[in-house]
């Protein structure tokens, strides 16, 4: 204990006395040159310098507080202005208050060929002991690569790299229920003309892109479905993929004509690039990047009015891909 | 006390005479010069308001229901990673504070990033023998176009959500493999497995951030190594000769209230301008979005880029080789930096200068180098505005398919136009500062003359 | 009797007793202003069918394609919310009704609601009551239904060929009626699909969402990365460029 003390004693006297030595001249000559004073600009520095201290003082102050309203803008404001007090006290410093000295330098050369030669020698040299050097880097090759190979497999595990099966597979199966994000089901006899309703698969993952529907009621004599397309409505009621096929966005706006004979015609729009698809012709590419029409879900409706899946789509969900037109989405349970 | 200071570490290390030649480093004179000084500070803000983040931040997919302080969204299901997101903004003391002034310093640090490539440019900087330090900077821009990206996708808000999808639909759209890179990235299709937020995280708070530190400190080594290129201002800047300020006394107090001032602005803006307000977002789900969502005006030239082509998937047989958002989404900006990249060995070839250059050329004495780089950056300004073009309509009334068909021409019609002019206006200014140059040689020589002969009339 | 009811604050009970001579006055304007393109009691007007041999009937009545939607059983509520919102008179066939200054009088908007309720049995001007709705209810409801063309905050957006306004000037009387009436291309919802209290939801939220939470600071227009784009390049940028210069001037200017 009192060794400690005493330690501590004698290094602060250490400390001290060294503290007040007075600074050796060296009898050398200036590094830096002399410059005049400028007390005017020293005391607006200073001022400067007081105010940071202040405000940085004032950002502990509202952090302690947390009464103020607009708590984050008295946060902001302090802090912030004690850094740019701070950066005006070292702006005026730099530009009053030191020498700056205009000095020139030599350039450092770009290259040094006896250095590169030398490396490349020690490089050529080291292999003599080696009789068959090219074979020799052939097997280091095989090696360093099989190693690389082997230490980057690992990387498969992320996800299921080579079974594409994942992008065509839909939870809609022939006879699945659509409901609402409630998980109602949806009654044909409640979908109206002139809007829209999302729709799920009823008991299945609600995020999974190929869940989600646009369904819309359009009268029977506008619709103008392609053959194979001609008994995926029910009653004039159509539901599509939700999911826009250029980027995966969720297609949530439904333009739908008041006045039909001058307005534009009903169509799906995605918000994200405007990508505009018809929902008379079974989701064809009115407008925007889209490179692939809406895929379409085949409904009917059951005894109960109930709205059900009827199959699959007719084309894979989501945004296009390499094989996004080899494969549709297969129907689970068959008829 | 310097003294003693100076000697503990000397004796330790032996760097005293690093120490001295790195106060005695001298920076060239001109403001330009700083631009990159800004990013580095920026970076500086975003690792230290990251940091901070990160300790309240989840990464979690868990699905939880909001009890919060924030009224509308009580009672509403959301990830449990947007949650800390707001209570990032809500429940931590100065954690809105520390939110946007990350958000403002990306936002900055990638401005500062344009600026200084920008400056690079025009200037011919990246000549030899500084191209290692061009091409780094380059990877250096992409990597923080990549981590911007992230973060702004980590919150998990509706524009989280959707700027992911279109992500996820760009990463599908390259030929070959898009499929297969996309299911091995997100685990599987969109939205993926809740690994995938993880992933997600650990990129933007360590490997990314790291990767730029990396290639930042890598970046100023061999900018030391180098030193500083100079504009010809005097006679006295050469080829051989640098001339500038001393790091210490002269470039410290500057560069630190250059620091001071980035941090002090930052701050300010992260305090009084609002910035992401993710709660007003609400939260994502993939069959929810909103119109008019955006990205972080960095990857603004990429929404334009989306938008502007034409409904198109490049498909052989039943094969598709080029769905539609690649062009926009992957091929676009890879043109833009193998631009970048390649330029400087386009540019030897053509000039055949293969010189070394420590003096920078102004922009008008390359009037090829000024005529190419400012219709390549035409042709990305009009694409960044194209992505506006939504917002246009709607504040000017201009209509948006109508702005579509304008910009998809200009496009390519400006970028000849701006280059031909520019070049143009290269040439002129140069014939304006030969003839004033031939006019002042004229002058002294005159003034010459006219002194000899009052001289010799003295005389006589 | 039901839509002078509905008519907002005092007006209503003055506007009762003289009923018939409402109506009077309401054809009256409306032979003057609206027959062109909404037709003889308010029958409609086809436009004509450019490509069909058999032109519309009415083509040769109408000067320069005028035409328009029936206006029989739109009732008050339709009535109602496109003179008060300027909507129409429309400026120009075809287009889409974007809010105008009101051309009309409060009497002769009161007459011309009468005299279109008159023609049919239509829906009264619905009175909701907002501050009986839920807020979080409301915004879930507003995201689902209306963000797509909207936006999240309600600050307007784009959908091809028409521009869903910003609701930073619509009243609640009128967001209600816009969501029964579905104008121009917007879906019209029923109260099947949203009934009158989650109406009321939504409606709070799109007027808490005029003001909402901007605990952040300067809300630049709730729009997201648009206008933080500008304030970091107008002002972030140009301040911190202007500083560079300063810094950076150091030797010839001394």
């Amino acid at each position: 204990m009192s060794r400690a003390k005493d330690f501590l004693v004698s290094g602060a006297v250490l400390l001290v006395s060294r503290l007040r030595r007075k600074p050796k001249l060296h009898g050398r000559e200036r590094v830096v040159p002399t410059g005049a004073a400028s007390p005017g600009w020293e005391l607006v520095a200073l001022l400067l310098l007081l105010a940071a201290a202040l405000c940085a003082v004032g950002f502990i102050v509202v952090y302690v507080l947390d009464r103020l309203s607009h708590q984050t803008q008295w946060l902001g404001l302090s802090l912030g202005l004690s850094f740019v007090f701070l950066a005006a006290a070292l702006i005026v410093t730099a530009k009053h208050l030191i020498v700056t000295e205009e000095l020139e330098d030599d350039y450092p050369l770009v290259e040094y060929p006896e250095e590169q030669e030398t490396i490349a020698q020690v490089v050529d040299e080291s292999g003599s002991r080696l009789t068959r050097s090219g074979l020799f880097k052939l097997g280091l090759g095989a090696a360093g690569g099989a190693i690389g190979l082997a230490v980057l497999t690992p990387i498969a595990s992320l996800g299921p790299g080579i079974d594409m099966d994942a992008f065509v597979r839909t939870p809609w199966r022939r006879g699945r229920r659509l409901v609402d994000e409630q998980g109602r089901p949806l009654r044909a006899a409640d979908i109206e003309e002139d809007t829209f309703y999302t729709a799920f698969p009823e008991h299945a993952d609600k995020e999974e892109l190929a869940s989600s529907l646009v369904v819309v009621r359009l009268p029977e004599s506008e619709l103008r479905l392609p053959p194979e397309l001609a008994r995926f409505p029910a009653n004039g009621i159509v539901a599509y993929s939700k999911i826009c096929t250029h980027a995966g966005c969720a297609i949530n706006l439904y333009r739908t004509p008041l006045f039909k004979p001058i307005e534009p015609k009903p169509a799906l729009v995605c918000p994200c690039h405007y990508s505009t698809f018809d929902v008379a012709t079974g989701g064809d590419v009115l407008f925007g990047p889209a490179g692939r029409k809406l895929p379409m879900l085949p409904i009917y409706v059951d005894a109960n009015g109930e709205l059900r899946a009827a199959g699959n789509f007719d084309g894979p969900v989501g945004p296009s891909w390499w094989g996004v037109r080899m494969r549709k989405p297969e129907n689970g349970s068959g008829a | 006390m310097i003294r003693k200071l100076v000697g503990f570490l000397d004796r330790r290390s032996g760097t005293a005479p690093l120490l001295r030649k790195t106060l005695r480093y001298l920076f060239p004179d001109h403001w330009s010069f700083l631009l990159g000084e800004v990013a580095l500070y920026a970076f500086v803000v975003l690792v230290a308001t990251g940091t901070y983040l990160a300790l309240f931040y989840r990464d979690s997919t868990k699905d939880v229901v909001y009890h919060g302080p924030y009224a509308p969204l009580q009672g509403q299901h959301m990830t449990e990673a947007y949650h800390s997101a707001l209570d990032l903004s809500f429940t931590v003391k100065a954690g809105l504070l520390m939110r946007q002034t990350h958000h403002w310093a990306a936002n900055i640090f990638v401005a500062a990033i344009v600026l200084h490539l920008l400056r690079i440019f025009f200037t011919g900087a990246y000549r030899k023998p500084r191209g290692l330090t061009y091409v780094i900077g380059l990877l250096m821009l992409f990597t923080v176009l990549l981590e911007g990206y992230l973060g702004y996708s980590l919150v998990d808000d509706l524009l989280s959500g959707m700027g992911l999808a279109i992500g996820y639909g760009v990463a599908l759209s390259i030929p070959f493999v898009g499929a297969n890179l996309a299911a091995l990235i997100w685990d599987g299709p969109f939205p993926g497995s809740p690994a995938f937020f993880s992933r997600m995280y650990i990129a933007h708070v360590f490997i990314l951030p790291a990767l730029i530190a990396t290639l930042l400190a890598l970046h100023l080594a061999l900018v030391a190594l180098r030193h500083h290129t100079q504009f010809k201002q005097t006679p006295r800047e050469t080829q051989r000769k640098i001339v500038g300020v001393p790091t210490y006394p002269g470039q410290t107090p500057r560069s630190l209230g250059l620091l001071s001032f980035v941090v002090g602005t930052l701050f300010l803006l992260g305090g009084l301008v609002q910035i992401n307000p993710i709660w007003l977002w609400g939260p994502y789900h993939t069959y929810a979005a909103e119109n008019g969502a955006q990205p972080d005006w960095y990857l603004g030239w990429l929404i334009g880029a989306l938008r502007l082509m034409p409904s198109w998937d490049f498909v052989i047989g039943h094969y598709t080789l080029v769905p539609n958002p690649f062009w926009g989404g992957a091929a676009f900006p890879l043109l833009v930096f193998g631009f970048l990249l390649l330029w400087p060995a386009l540019e030897r070839r053509f000039t055949g200068d293969d010189g070394y250059h420590n003096l920078l050329d102004r922009p008008r004495d390359a009037p090829m180098r000024t005529a190419v780089g400012l219709g390549v950056f035409t042709g990305v300004l009009l694409v960044f505005l194209a992505g506006a073009s939504d917002r246009v309509d709607v504040m000017f009334g201009i209509g948006y398919s109508a702005q579509i068909w304008v910009y998809r021409v200009l496009v390519f019609v400006a970028p000849v136009v701006v280059g031909l002019i520019a070049y143009r206006v290269c040439i002129e200014l140069q014939k304006g500062e030969e003839v004033e140059r031939e006019r002042k040689r004229a002058e002294a020589e005159a003034d010459a003359i006219s002194r000899r002969d009052q001289l010799a009339r003295e005389y006589v | 009797m039901l839509f002078a009811l509905a008519l907002p604050g005092a007006a209503s009970a003055a506007a009762q007793p003289q009923q018939g001579d409402l109506v009077a006055r309401g054809k009256h304007l409306y032979g003057q202003y609206c027959i062109a393109c909404h037709g003889a009691n308010g029958r409609g007007v086809e436009p004509p069918v450019p490509n069909s041999a058999g032109a519309a009937p009415q083509r040769a009545q109408n000067q320069q394609n005028a035409a328009g939607p029936s206006l029989q059983g739109v009732g008050a509520l339709a009535a109602d919310f496109y003179l008060r919102t300027g909507y129409m008179p429309l400026r120009e066939i075809g287009k889409q009704p974007r809010r105008n200054r009101v051309l009309f009088s409060e009497d002769q908007i009161r007459a011309l609601v009468a005299y279109v309720a008159s023609l049919g049995n239509g829906p009264p001007i619905p009175q909701p009551q907002p501050e009986r709705g839920n807020l979080s209810e409301g915004m879930k409801l507003f995201t689902e239904h209306c963000a797509g063309c909207h936006q999240v905050v309600a600050e307007g957006g784009y959908v091809t060929g028409a521009v869903p306004p910003p609701l930073e000037n619509s009243t609640a009387v009128q967001i209600a009626q816009a969501v029964r009436i579905g104008p121009y291309v917007m879906p019209r919802f029923s109260e099947k699909q949203i009934s009158d209290r989650e109406l009321d939801s939504i409606i709070r939220y799109v007027q808490y969402a005029k003001h909402p939470d901007d605990r952040g600071g300067w809300a630049i227009g709730h729009l997201g990365p648009v206008p933080e784009g500008l304030v970091t390049w107008f002002l972030a940028a140009t301040a911190l460029i202007t500083v560079c210069i300063v810094i950076g001037k150091r030797l010839k200017s001394e």
